[in-house]
């Protein structure tokens, strides 16, 4: 009974602050009268409607506290992702394969599974760094922003092909990526965060003031298309183009198709190396360094080493997305790299269980389809999205996939069985 | 009886002002329990995180001899390296397991460096070629080995963090052992221990050390380093006061007098004597 009059008393008091905080601001209302002078109006109304809310809205969040059910809504379900998850991903797989042969599907949906499989595949490479080996990283857009721009300045400077090019992207950004790790390794946490942060910015900030070079905030326009086998998609059709090649109608279609099985074929090689190489001494060492630096250099692991290969890893797939980025685009300027890039791939990382490749992939799906699927909403969208986020959170505080299965199981010995002879 | 594996000469750790350890020089001998006791703050924890490469001495010298004659400094190497080419493992005072992983990766992530040789940079590893999957398989059967002598097969699969206290003790040493040392040293594996667990651990540690293994060990539990060791330094105030067999430590005025306080001259024997008896 007394908990329930705590409640009450709980709700009132943040109903009266709530009196005080909109008072002014809803209460009263200045306006212009005929002569020129402010007058000044009440709104009782609208005051006390904000206040009941306010009342209400903190009465509910108290019950749920008090009475929330001991499995929340939503475990159920989750385990049974996680449960299946066997299933589910090569369900997924093959969905994601068949998407743009299933007839009656429009390109704006093969668009959508582009950029969210773009998205996937920044999440599976920046999982190496912060789900694998626990190194926050704030700043995972400039990778993206220099494999970008190493395509589009060797593409248009010396005339490669995305092919060519594509190597060379993720090298370059491996080096930055070791770069960035040398001076960041003694470095944790906050303070790791931090750097990277700062690293982000002033990638960014070379890309918007070395105008000479990088064309500066006008970007880099006219960026070639990816090619299949010196096949161009291009709408004119004609010899030497795909449509032409094959005697078929040129379609805008084909080349979206084209570039949705790019980016799954990059986001598959993400996710299988970084499958591969958990089941491998580095990404165990990985992991461990994850949990406790000292007992790694206690064992003889070479701490400074394995944070920078991961730090590479992460960043040769950033600047594999960013070269796919920019050849999608055609165009590339500073303002598709910035902070606001790094923060979503993380919160996709994080929303989808750190070190989870399928929590990655639904949390993607999440992050990136909720927001364009919500398009017709306008206003409302970013504020339902926002909602949805905390939502997840409360419900799913460590993500959508946050159980470790481990990469090795010891198998009981089989012992040979005793045959008596008869 | 004089194969030498450790050699601490003069070691000197100063922290700003304080000397933590002041010109300590002791021996460790092969196959040998040697036992580091004294009062607390008498820089026990200095001198062995010195031995372990975590500091840097300022002055003296840490050699360790792998076979007979040989020398190598360990206060020379990088941090890393003490396990790699030192051949020193560690445990800690407050266990540091990998607790998310499994007791079987725990072992694992031990024997990185052999594993790590065999994948070929990681390349062969990936593409599934090479000598990996005997690497592994060989590193499997060396973890089976530690998880029986530890009694952990049981285990096995199970999160590190979710074994009890006494378990990730032992696992710890496990892990440490993983390593392939030929020095293994103990930061107070018996705090926290009850009675029985206890016991299994020095069975365990007399097991390690006939195996050919050489032990350092801290201890505050008398039972334990008068029951195992077979030979105890002593130190107070960053100071060697004493060095010998438990029977000698056990009946030296000056022990006695670190332990319960200078101002007991007049009747030195009578309590502290109790306490260092005090194990059968």
């Amino acid at each position: 009974m007394s908990a329930r009059i705590a409640i009450l008393k709980d709700a009132a008091a943040v109903a009266f602050m709530a009196f005080l905080i909109f008072g002014p601001f809803l209460g009263l209302q200045l306006g212009d009268s005929n002569a020129g002078n402010l007058t000044l109006s009440t709104r009782p109304e609208l005051l006390a409607l904000a206040v009941v809310a306010v009342f209400f809205a903190r009465l509910g969040m108290l019950i749920w506290q008090e009475y929330r059910p001991a499995r929340l809504p939503g475990t159920e379900l989750a385990l049974k992702v996680q449960e299946s998850g066997r299933f589910i991903a090569p369900a997924l797989l093959v969905f994601a394969v068949a998407l743009p042969l299933i007839p009656g599907v429009q390109n704006v949906y093969i668009d959508l599974g582009v950029l969210i499989m773009t998205y996937v595949m920044l999440g599976w490479g920046l999982n190496i760094v912060v789900g694998l080996a626990g190194l926050l990283d704030l700043g995972y857009v400039a990778f993206y922003a220099v494999g970008a721009y190493s395509y589009a300045l060797l593409s248009t400077t010396f005339n490669m092909s995305f092919w060519e090019c594509l190597p060379i992207s993720g090298l370059l950004a491996a080096c930055w990526g070791i770069f960035l790790g040398f001076p960041v390794l003694r470095l944790r946490g906050d303070y790791l965060a931090i750097v990277t942060l700062a690293f982000g910015e002033i990638i960014r900030l070379v890309i918007t003031n070395w105008v000479a070079l990088t064309g500066g905030p006008n970007g880099i326009d006219e960026i070639p298309h990816p090619t299949l086998f010196g096949l161009s998609f291009s709408m004119a059709g004609g010899p030497g183009t795909f449509a032409g090649f094959f005697n078929i109608l040129p379609a805008p279609g084909q080349r979206i198709t084209y570039l949705y099985y790019i980016i799954l074929f990059l986001a598959l090689l993400t996710n299988w190396v970084t499958l591969r190489l958990r089941k491998q001494p580095l990404g165990r060492a990985w992991e461990a360094l994850r949990e406790d630096e000292i007992a790694c250099r206690s064992l003889g692991i070479n701490v400074r080493n394995t944070k920078l290969t991961a730090f590479a890893i992460g960043a040769m797939f950033g600047g594999f997305a960013g070269c796919f980025f920019a050849t999608r685009e055609g165009f590339i300027s500073p303002d598709s790299f910035t902070f606001i890039e790094s923060a979503t791939v993380l919160a996709i990382v994080v929303l989808g269980g750190a070190g989870s490749q399928l929590g990655i992939v639904l949390a993607a799906c999440v992050m990136i389809g909720v927001p364009e699927l919500l398009q017709s909403l306008q206003i409302y969208r970013m504020l339902i999205f926002g909602i949805a986020l905390v939502l997840i959170m409360i419900v799913r505080p460590r993500g959508f996939i946050s159980k470790r299965r481990p990469t090795v199981l010891l198998r009981p010995v089989l012992r040979p069985v005793q045959v008596t002879e008869p | 009886m004089n194969d030498v594996i450790l050699t601490v000469t003069d070691l000197t750790m100063r922290f700003g002002g304080l000397t933590a350890v002041n010109r300590l020089s002791f021996e460790a001998r092969r196959g040998e329990i040697t036992a580091l006791i004294g009062p607390n703050g008498a820089g026990k924890t200095t001198a062995f995180n010195c031995i372990t490469g975590f500091y840097k001495p300022n002055k003296g010298s840490i050699s360790i001899a792998h076979t007979p004659g040989a020398a190598l400094r360990l206060d020379k190497l990088p941090g890393h390296a003490i396990a790699k080419k030192g051949r020193v493992a560690r445990t800690f005072q407050n266990v540091r397991l990998f607790a998310g992983m499994s007791v079987l990766e725990n072992l694992l992530v031990a024997q990185h460096n052999r594993l790590q040789a065999s994948t070929g940079f990681g390349v062969l590893g990936i593409l599934g070629l090479g000598k990996y999957r005997a690497a592994e398989r060989a590193a499997i059967e060396l973890c089976r080995h530690w998880l029986e002598q530890t009694n952990l097969t049981d285990r096995a699969n199970d999160p590190a963090g979710s074994l009890p206290y006494g378990a990730q003790r032992r696992l710890e040493i496990a892990r440490a052992m993983c390593t392939n040392p030929v020095l293994l040293c103990l930061d107070e594996p018996a705090a926290g221990l009850n009675p029985r667990e206890s016991a299994a651990l020095n069975a365990l540690l007399l097991k390690i050390r006939d195996d050919g293994c050489s032990l350092l060990l801290i201890e505050h539990d008398m039972g334990v380093v008068m029951k195992i060791s077979d030979h105890i330094v002593v130190l107070d105030h960053g100071k060697k006061i004493a060095d010998g067999t438990p029977l000698e430590i056990r009946s030296d005025p000056g022990v006695i007098a670190a332990y319960l306080g200078e101002g007991d001259e007049d009747d030195p024997d009578a309590p502290i004597a109790e306490t260092l008896e005090e194990v059968p």
